[in-house]
Parts: structure tokens; C-alpha cells; sequence
């Protein structure tokens, strides 16, 4: 029979497809674990309404408990709370440093959204580790990212932007 | 996946009669965010500039994510084992049921971005008050949602500003787009008899209630684009209702003709 413990332990090792360095529960979007007998359930919340990364998650979750010989799985797709960055781990953020993409800065988000050309969020790049950066676009290469570039090295970068 | 349990408690405690009319009022919101994420999508690969064609792709899959999951819970409440697909995909033109506006064809993109701006403004506004509806569904659809909405209304409120604001060009597009979209702009808080139903048993907000923020907000964007506010235009109606333009039937004939052709084909 699985314990509540280990089903954690093999979550730690379903990545986000989109983001392979960084585990789901590095990403915060795995709400709850479930044992009953042989029954196991895991509540996961999407990022953003239209992640196409959700069936795949849920997929992969299958698939990595069904290695362990646990059949019984049902996955819940909760909405409320809705996801915010703050529950993305302190180690899922040196990761996604580590792998090219800013981690979001805390206390930017929805409060400000509608302060209408204010000034962008300080963002540090990722590569030269420069806080000279300006936002390009507000929307990046996936609905989680925002589109920044370096001011001193030049590069362009994703910012995975801050949703409290 | 399933939907929480804790997200699907309401569902046996209306009346059916009740229950139908929360049923057509979803359905109305997902065809609204359905047919605009549509529209948005047309613009893929056409937009002016990358960033801004990414972004126009990016409001398109945040209203899909919203369609998907207003089309699941419309499809349990009308509980006759219809799913999202089939609502999306087998119903005709006189069954949708979006306002007006979201249909009317991208055009240039000063349309796009007058189109996109008018909803924003009411989609951002009634989110937040839809937040704290009792329908726990609902509820819990708009949290996730406006957070959304409000990115795409800071997005349409700053390139409605740019474009009044900017060029001798931009401002005559801005102009026309407005002479032609405007009028679709009043159905949006015009409440149909089902919306009323549900803004009686206090599930979605009352309109009158978000017109000043609404309003606040529109004032502001076009003071800041040097733009006079339209007057006296006659408020187009009737989507609300299934009473459509010519322009849904195309939107449809393309959405729809996978489905329609090789009916119950899968990926």
C-alpha cells in the first residue's frame, strides 16, 4: 500500500514539460496528495487557464505511479486557490536562474497590473546576472513568461512573471 | 482530469429551473470567450510586429483555457451527457450565444485593439466581481481567470492610448475602428432575461454595479489616447439572444469543420 510520503517522493520527479529542469513540486501546482487503501488521488492547479501543459502533467503523474505499480490514481484539477509564483519552491527558482529564465520577482503582480505604462519590474538577467533589463513584452513564449532583454549583454530572455 | 470536489458541491442544490438558466448564462460566457479567442487567433503569424502577434496568441490561449473550462461545467449542468467538444464544436449559429462584439472581424490592428479594449473592460471588471459569486464553480473559474484579464486590459488600454495618441495614421484608424465597433460595445452590461434570473438569485453581478469602475477606467484610457468618448450611438443587440451578424457563420464553418466532417474524430 503507498504512503501519502512516498507518492510525494515520486512527484519530485515529474518535470514540467515545458520547463524540464524544474519538478511540479518545485512549481507549486501540486495541491494535495490522497491515500485511501489502494486509492490515490493528487489535486494539481493550473498556472494559467490555457497551460497546455496540464493533460501531459496529469499524464505523467499516471505514468510515473503506475511505475510503482500504483493503478488506482485519480487527478483533480483545482482552480481555487488560484496558483500564484509564491508557491514556486526557493530551489525551483535557482533552477530556473540556473537554466536561462528570470524567476519572478516577488510583489509585482495583478496589484499593479493596471498602473498603465508604469515603470517594468526589475528583473536581473539570468545569463550576465546584470539588472540592467527592459521588458519587451508582457507576453513571452508560453502564457507563464514574460519577454525581456539585457541592456548590457544584449541577450533577450523569458521572465516567468509574477502572478500573486 | 476531474474537477475538484469542493468545485462541484453546488451543482444539486438549484432549481431546475435555475439550473437552466445558469446553464444558458455559461454557455454565454464560455461562446464569448470562445469566439474572441478564435478571433484573436485568425492573427497568428499576421501580427505587425512578433512581440505583438505572441501577444495576441498569448489572449487567445488564456481565453481558451477560460472556454475550456466554462464548457465543462455548462456541459454538467445541463447534464444530458453532452461534453465541452460538443458544445463547442455541433452547435449552430443561432444556438451561440455571445454579444455581438466578439465576433466582428479583426480588420486592422487598431480594430483588433478597439475590439479587445472594449471587452477587456467589461470581461476584467465583471471577473472580479464574479469572484465572489456563491456558484463556488464560478467562482473559483473567475479567480483564476481575471488575473488573466487583467493583463489583457493593461495590453488594450496602453495600444488604445499609443494609437489615439500617436501618429496622424494611427489616430484615423483608431477613429474609424471606433465609428464601427462602439456600437457593439453597450450589449455587454445589457442584461438578457437569463441574466437577470441569475443577477436576481445574486449568482452573477449586477451590471449596474460595475458600469462606474467601467467607466472610471474607459474615461481614463481615452483621455490618455486625446480621444472623445462616442455619444448618442445606437447600441447594437441581439447575440446575447443568438441573433448574430453574418460574420459567426464563417467563424463557425472553420472552428467547426473537422468535427462536422469527420464527425467524432479525436488527435
Amino acid at each position: 500500500m503507498p504512503t501519502e510520503e512516498r507518492i510525494w517522493q515520486l512527484l519530485e520527479e515529474v518535470s514540467d514539460p515545458e520547463v524540464p529542469v524544474l519538478s511540479i513540486l518545485d512549481l507549486g501546482i501540486v495541491r494535495g496528495v490522497q491515500v485511501q487503501g489502494e486509492q490515490v488521488t493528487v489535486s494539481i492547479t493550473p498556472t494559467y487557464s490555457g497551460c497546455p501543459a496540464m493533460n501531459t502533467i496529469a499524464t505523467e503523474i499516471r505514468l510515473r505511479l503506475l511505475a510503482e505499480g500504483i493503478t488506482q490514481v485519480t487527478i483533480h484539477n483545482q482552480l481555487s486557490p488560484a496558483w500564484t509564483t509564491d508557491w514556486m519552491s526557493q530551489a525551483g527558482r535557482e533552477k530556473l536562474e540556473a537554466y536561462g529564465i528570470a524567476p519572478p520577482v516577488d510583489g509585482t503582480a495583478t496589484g499593479h497590473v493596471l498602473n498603465l505604462f508604469g515603470k517594468d519590474t526589475a528583473v536581473r538577467c539570468p545569463l550576465c546576472k546584470s539588472d540592467n533589463t527592459h521588458l519587451v513584452s508582457q507576453f513571452g513564449s508560453t502564457a507563464c513568461k514574460a519577454h525581456y532583454q539585457c541592456d548590457d549583454c544584449h541577450e533577450p530572455f523569458d521572465y516567468f512573471k509574477c502572478h500573486a | 482530469m476531474q474537477v475538484a470536489p469542493s468545485e462541484t458541491a453546488a451543482l444539486n442544490s438549484y432549481s431546475p429551473e435555475l439550473r437552466q438558466q445558469l446553464f444558458l448564462c455559461v454557455l454565454q460566457l464560455a461562446d464569448t470567450s470562445l469566439i474572441l479567442g478564435h478571433r484573436l487567433s485568425e492573427w497568428c503569424g499576421h501580427g505587425p510586429v512578433l512581440e505583438q502577434d505572441l501577444a495576441m496568441a498569448n489572449i487567445a490561449l488564456d481565453l481558451l483555457g477560460e472556454t475550456r473550462s466554462l464548457y465543462q461545467y455548462a456541459a454538467e449542468l445541463e447534464g444530458q451527457g453532452r461534453t465541452e467538444d460538443d458544445l463547442a464544436f455541433l452547435r449552430l449559429a443561432v444556438e451561440y450565444k455571445n454579444p455581438l462584439l466578439v465576433e466582428q472581424p479583426n480588420g486592422d490592428f487598431a480594430d483588433t485593439v478597439t475590439r479587445q479594449f472594449l471587452f477587456d473592460n467589461f470581461h476584467y471588471h465583471f471577473l472580479r466581481a464574479l469572484k465572489n459569486s456563491p456558484d463556488e464553480r464560478l467562482a473559483a473559474i473567475a479567480e483564476k481567470a481575471v488575473k488573466e484579464a487583467a493583463y489583457h486590459l493593461k495590453w488594450s488600454s496602453e495600444w488604445l492610448i499609443r494609437l489615439g495618441d500617436g501618429t496622424e495614421e494611427s489616430r484615423k484608424r483608431l477613429d474609424k475602428a471606433l465609428d464601427t465597433l462602439w456600437r457593439y460595445s453597450g450589449e455587454l452590461t445589457k442584461p438578457t432575461a437569463t441574466e437577470q434570473a441569475l443577477q436576481a438569485a445574486g449568482i452573477i453581478p449586477d451590471y449596474a454595479t460595475l458600469l462606474p469602475t467601467m467607466e472610471a477606467h474607459l474615461n481614463h484610457v481615452f483621455q490618455e489616447a486625446t480621444v472623445p468618448v462616442p455619444q448618442g450611438v445606437f447600441m447594437m443587440t441581439g447575440g446575447k439572444e443568438g441573433r448574430h451578424t453574418e460574420h459567426l457563420g464563417y467563424i463557425l464553418a472553420e472552428l467547426q469543420y473537422m468535427q462536422r466532417t469527420y464527425p467524432g474524430m479525436k488527435w
